[in-house]
């Protein structure tokens, strides 16, 4: 079962959570994602002891993998950027009452409706928490097919693990794509470990209660600290970026999905013609690789942030680098993809600002 | 002679003290809930799904496994347990607030897929733990903190019958208004409930049972007062009845 095979993005997302034990799985129509809706919808009537409902909304559709988590499923809901507003409050929920979740998110043009075009506008809503409340969302950006089939399975590993709601952020063109991909071996659910903290009836324990009312203040605060050491954590555990031609850059490009794909294309161009660039693409959005960059920047003292926006995640990375390097940034908005030669010129100019003569 | 001991506390009801006000409905329907969980022997088996509002803390007096939803969406979360678990009985506990304004939708389409569930609807014609505003129940009439001078339709647009709606859903099952403002109607609502589980139990789709219950604090009444304006006012717009059931052709 382990050859390649020729898929497309979003039916890998799907092949994989199946193959991940997601017997769980509740959506509602938006583009541009309905794919893996339909997929999730034709693996699951070949199973036995799986679940797909398409619910009457993105926030019923939350609120049921809610359900599902509690009865102890691996679960999983996917939507676009304005079905993702909806489900906030289910993942304010499913953080504060940690419990696992998969959430896939199609990133479109935004604000409001927008349009389907590939953005990553939803990179602060992803990575802030998005919903009320002190908490925080895993959130990884595969780039490539194989990436989507291993994220996923990691995706459902680090939900359970850390027992929180773990987000993938894909867009419309990463789920059309089309490249070959092997997939991870199937799991039987029911060789998981078990968890502790299920809701399936008290028979012969007793009776358990997953909330998240906190009304006394000194307990809610400590709630918090609680779920705050778990993110520590989770920030010790996960740091996930790729460096592409790093070792000798005097200047790195910092992309991720699509965006870094973009990039990596500019970076070949700019590399024919001699320009010493490299590509730092964070797998991990959060928590941010923070330590890779760290390391990074030891070396080079010029960045690039190029990002399918107006500026989110060089937030981040001008946090990462406490301004130890100049840090420019370069995006486009609203469902604008740039070619590779274009960003390979927005490369080449700023490289030579600094670099011509030195080389 | 030796004492004999005639009345205590339902095995599935933790030894807490009750943080509903005095005259509240919901105490009451609290113990028959656990009283039918008991008599049917599904402690062990069931999961309840308590809301927002102040049934919020029903899993502090529930001895069964709860699990908390989001305002409103006590259907999808039960969908998304039972679903799951489809040999366990999962009960949503819900208030007019709760299950007929902001989780309108999640109600109706779990009724209309004919979720194998059970929802008890107290309806007490306003929103409690918040004050006491308008609730999508809130009688012609009845004052509230957001309706002055009384509900008024052109302003404040009709009480929802929500149970008839439900009724409308082709995946409802059984559906009864019921009281718990006096013995006989307690009795009755006992009934209800029992059978609302048992068709649960046979896997016959969806139930709920709406119960007419007092909130004396925001009525601003006194809680035998309370009982009688159920009577007298509330059951002219709700009247006490069974609106469906589907279940008349079989042994329940
Ligand atoms: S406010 Fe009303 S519904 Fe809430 S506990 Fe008091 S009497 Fe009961």
């Amino acid at each position: 079962m382990n050859d390649k095979v020729l898929m497309r993005g979003t039916h890998i997302i799907g092949e994989t959570a199946v193959r991940s034990g997601c017997r769980f799985y509740a959506g509602y129509p938006i583009t541009p994602q309905n794919e893996l809706t339909e997929y999730m919808a034709g693996a699951i009537a070949k199973l036995k002891d799986g679940t797909f409902i398409q619910a009457e909304s993105e926030i019923a559709a939350v609120n049921m993998v809610i359900g599902a988590s509690m009865a102890g499923a691996r679960a999983m809901t996917s939507s676009s950027s304005p079905g993702i507003s909806l489900k906030q409050e289910g993942i304010s929920f499913l953080a504060a009452q940690e419990l696992p979740a998969v959430i896939v998110n199609s990133m479109r043009g935004g604000p409001g409706l927008g349009n389907i075009a590939p953005t990553q506008g939803d990179y602060f809503q992803a990575t802030r928490g998005g919903g009320h409340g002190d908490y925080r969302c895993i959130v990884l950006a595969p780039a490539y097919s194989q990436e989507l089939a291993d994220i996923t399975r990691r995706a459902f590993e680090y939900a359970d693990r850390f027992t929180t709601p773990v987000m993938i952020l894909i867009d419309g063109m990463m789920g059309q794509m089309m490249e070959p991909v092997v997939f991870p071996e199937p799991i039987d659910p029911r060789e998981l470990p078990p968890k502790s903290w299920v809701l399936d009836g008290a028979k012969g324990r007793p009776s358990r209660i997953i909330k998240s009312l906190i009304l006394d203040v000194v307990k809610e605060e400590e709630h918090n600290w609680k779920l705050y050491r778990k993110y520590e954590n989770i920030k010790k555990e996960i740091q996930e970026a790729e460096t592409y031609l790093t070792e000798d850059a005097k200047l790195v490009v910092i992309a991720y999905g699509t965006a870094a794909r973009i990039a990596k294309g500019a970076i070949k161009r700019v590399r024919d013609i001699g320009l010493k660039v490299g590509l730092l693409r964070p797998l991990s959005l959060w928590p941010f690789p923070r330590r890779i960059l760290d390391d990074t920047s030891r070396f080079v003292k010029e960045f690039l942030v190029y990002e399918m926006n107006t500026g989110q995640m060089v937030e981040d990375v001008e946090l990462a680098l406490k301004r130890s390097s100049e840090i420019h940034f370069y995006g486009r908005p609203g469902g604008i993809v740039s070619t590779p030669d274009e960003i390979a010129k927005v490369i080449t100019s700023l490289y030579y600002r600094r670099h011509l003569e030195e080389d | 002679m030796t004492a004999q001991l005639v009345f205590k506390r339902p095995r599935y009801l933790k030894k807490t003290v009750f943080h509903y006000c005095p005259g509240c409905g919901h105490s009451i329907i609290h113990r028959l809930v656990a009283e039918v969980i008991e008599e049917l022997g599904i402690g062990e088996i069931t999961i309840g799904v308590p809301p927002a509002g102040c049934a919020v803390l029903a899993y502090d007096y529930f001895d069964v496994d709860m699990g908390e939803a989001p305002h409103g969406r006590g259907p999808a979360v039960a969908t998304g347990i039972k679903r799951m678990l489809p040999d366990r009985i999962v009960f949503s506990y819900q208030g007019d607030g709760d299950i007929a304004a902001i989780g309108t939708a999640e109600t109706i389409h779990a009724a209309n897929r004919g979720e194998n569930i059970t929802v008890i609807f107290v309806n007490n014609s306003c929103y409690g733990m918040t004050g006491g505003q308008m609730a999508p129940t809130t009688v012609v009439g009845q004052e509230s903190t957001t309706t002055p001078g009384g509900r008024d339709i052109k302003r404040d647009g009709a009480p929802i019958d929500l149970s008839e709606m439900l009724a409308l859903a082709r995946g409802s099952v059984y559906i009864e208004r019921t009281s718990v403002n006096s013995i006989k109607n307690i009795v009755k609502t006992k009934k209800a409930l029992t059978k609302a589980f048992k068709i649960q139990m046979s896997g016959l789709g969806f139930s709920l049972v709406e119960i007419l219950s007092p909130c004396p604090t925001n009525w601003k009444l006194s809680p035998l007062d309370s009982c009688k304006w159920i009577d007298e006012t509330i059951t002219q717009t709700f009247p006490l009845k069974v609106i469906k059931d589907e279940t008349i052709k079989t042994e329940l």
